[in-house]
């Protein structure tokens, strides 16, 4: 009896595992066969192709592609958090008059659907004459990690000690002193938990990239990758898009594996506490 | 700083009853500087946009010269209201949140209690079940699209030689297929994240109620039942609403997925070729703008059930 429940739970962890990973090894053996090998169904490439890997270089503009994505998305985590250290500080730490309204516009604002603001949104795009330029989507993605950012600091900026602070009063330190010498060297983690969240939020982003860009070599890797396309309209690529997600998830799957606490302990600070 | 000029009185009565003393002043100040680029920074991203939108809603806004538009009240309303494909995609959204989001609860329950127990190489499976997570939706589309594909798809091979199906199968071009397949998607890509908010809250339970509930000689499926699902409603009704929310404005699978086809597009793929494929900034813009308010409604639900505390201490 004790060890069929055993070998049920080991099953159970073994189909949990496969059913999330088979799809990374089925398109890691799909980058690997070229030509006709790709049309069979075999577990893995009877001869093992790295042609994919750099046609996706030289076909593409995907090294192109790459360099957007990392352009846009680090400066939009660099905004964010530089604009949200300062604001969660005030919501977390001052109680002033109007504070729990603007917590829950932030609130808010993190649940706005994106093609809510999209005609707006491209309206200023053009007006600020960015229309088709990554900065398009510098500001356009600052919507999702703004309020996002603003209210998961909030959330770790309440657990730090209120001593800290009073002691830095007695000191006869200003706010800003305080944010900047006190709060900030402490805040560290929860900049990195926030930051990366953030990072993954705008690396991963779809819709304004799709509607605020036109041309291949503007493009960030998401939307290079849901329009790759071949020599003919009924030919697509199979071969080259997985390489491709291959080569966008691999760093992914690191970053995971490096900071997986810290991406958990954000994620339930996001949602679940509040 | 400046001192009070009678000490006296400042020593004898609490802090909290004085006027504002310089030092709150200062810093309320603070809090209002501080907020400020930020609050600069969402009006223009978010309220400005939102605020347009809603205009173009009610106006006859054209793609080419959006300066031209023109107050039309209901009509662009109106015109969505009365287009079947409009109806279409709402029940393609809905059926789609509804489904993708309980199969998504339950195994991201049974995920969750899996990863609570204690096993060599619970860390490593635990970052396996974040990578669906963390790639983008586009990826993890294109990749289940080549699986899904009806001719050299391995899913339709798997399916064929365990004899579940008898011919291949048109995954992503059937509408009631498609459906499916995105569903399969979704599930997987956003499982573990409802795993691990459910993980979570799981090991914020307290242990002695298990210990009690050992004593009584409870098994655990009545363990399950009677002690950890009612403590668990809460933390689990939050990330429903919460998977809902997403759900409802989906967009990139469908895209990637089933392409352009009316038949499978969720709300937010039809204000979007309203937009930018018809030139009809109004009738898309009132599209978004009453998928907009449902979303709306359901934060509202959100921020009740969750009872989201707003206060350091409340």
């Amino acid at each position: 009896m004790r060890w069929v429940k055993k070998v049920a739970f080991w099953l159970l962890l073994a189909v949990i595992a496969v059913y999330t990973l088979f799809p990374f090894y089925w398109a890691i053996v799909s980058s690997l066969k070229t030509g006709s090998a790709l049309f069979e169904v075999s577990p893995w490439p009877k001869e093992p192709a790295w042609s994919n890997y750099s046609a996706v270089f030289t076909a593409q503009p995907f090294g192109q592609n790459i360099f957007n994505s990392v352009i846009v998305a680090t400066a939009v985590v660099v905004l964010s958090l530089v604009l949200g250290l300062t604001a969660s500080f005030a919501l977390a730490r001052i109680e002033f008059r109007g504070r729990k309204l603007l917590l829950v516009s932030v609130l808010a604002v993190s649940m706005f659907p994106q093609i809510a603001v999209l005609s707006g949104m491209f309206e200023l795009v053009r007006w600020l004459g960015v229309y088709n330029k990554l900065p398009a989507l510098i500001v356009s993605n600052l919507i999702l990690t703004l309020p996002f950012t603003v209210w998961v600091l909030t959330t770790f900026m309440r657990e730090l000690p209120k001593e800290l602070e009073e002691a830095a009063i007695v000191d006869g330190a200003t706010p800003w002193i305080t944010v900047s010498r006190v709060f900030l060297p402490l805040m560290g983690p929860a900049m990195a938990t926030t930051g990366l969240l953030a990072f993954i939020a705008a690396w991963n982003e779809f819709l304004f990239a799709l509607t605020f860009t036109q041309s291949d070599s503007v493009r960030t890797v998401p939307v290079a990758i849901a329009l790759f396309s071949g020599g003919s309209a009924f030919e697509t690529p199979w071969g080259l898009i997985m390489a491709a997600s291959v080569i966008v998830t691999v760093p992914l799957v690191v970053l995971v594996l490096i900071f997986q606490r810290k991406i958990i302990s954000g994620l339930t600070a996001g949602a679940v506490k509040g | 700083m400046t001192r009070p000029t009678t000490p006296t009185a400042g020593a004898a009565t609490g802090a909290t009853e004085l006027p504002p003393s310089a030092l709150v002043r200062e810093r309320t100040r603070a809090a209002w500087l501080f907020l400020t680029p930020t609050l600069v920074a969402m009006a223009l991203v978010a309220g400005w946009p939102l605020a347009r939108t809603f205009w173009f809603a009610f106006s006859d806004a054209n793609l080419t010269d959006m300066a031209a538009a023109q107050f039309v009240g209901l009509a662009s309303l109106q015109s969505v209201l009365e287009d079947p494909d409009w109806w279409t995609t709402v029940w393609t959204t809905f059926r789609f949140a509804l489904v993708s989001v309980s199969l998504e609860t339950v195994l991201g329950l049974i995920i969750a209690l899996a990863l609570n127990a204690k096993f060599p190489g619970r860390g490593m499976l635990r970052a396996a079940v974040l990578v669906p997570w963390a790639i983008p939706t586009v990826v993890s589309a294109r990749m289940w699209a080549w699986m899904f594909n009806d001719i050299y798809g391995v899913i339709n091979a798997m399916f064929l030689s365990v004899g579940l199906i008898s011919e291949p199968l048109a995954w992503t071009a059937e509408p009631e297929l498609s459906l499916l397949a995105v569903v399969a998607v979704d599930v997987w890509k956003t499982t573990p994240f409802m795993a691990l908010l459910i993980l979570a809250a799981l090991q914020m339970l307290p242990g002695d109620i298990y210990e009690a509930a050992k004593i009584d000689g409870a098994g655990p499926i009545r363990v399950f039942f009677q002690v950890t699902l009612p403590l668990l409603k809460g933390p689990l009704m939050v990330a429903v609403i919460f998977r809902m929310l997403d759900a409802l404005r989906v967009f990139d699978i469908f895209f990637v997925l089933t392409g352009g086809s009316t038949d499978t597009m969720p709300m937010a793929g039809y204000s979007r070729q309203r937009m930018f494929e018809y030139q009809e900034i109004g009738v898309g813009s009132a599209s978004a703008a009453l998928l907009f308010v449902i979303i709306a409604l359901f934060t509202t639900v959100y921020m009740v059930v969750g009872r989201v505390k707003l206060g350091g201490e409340a």
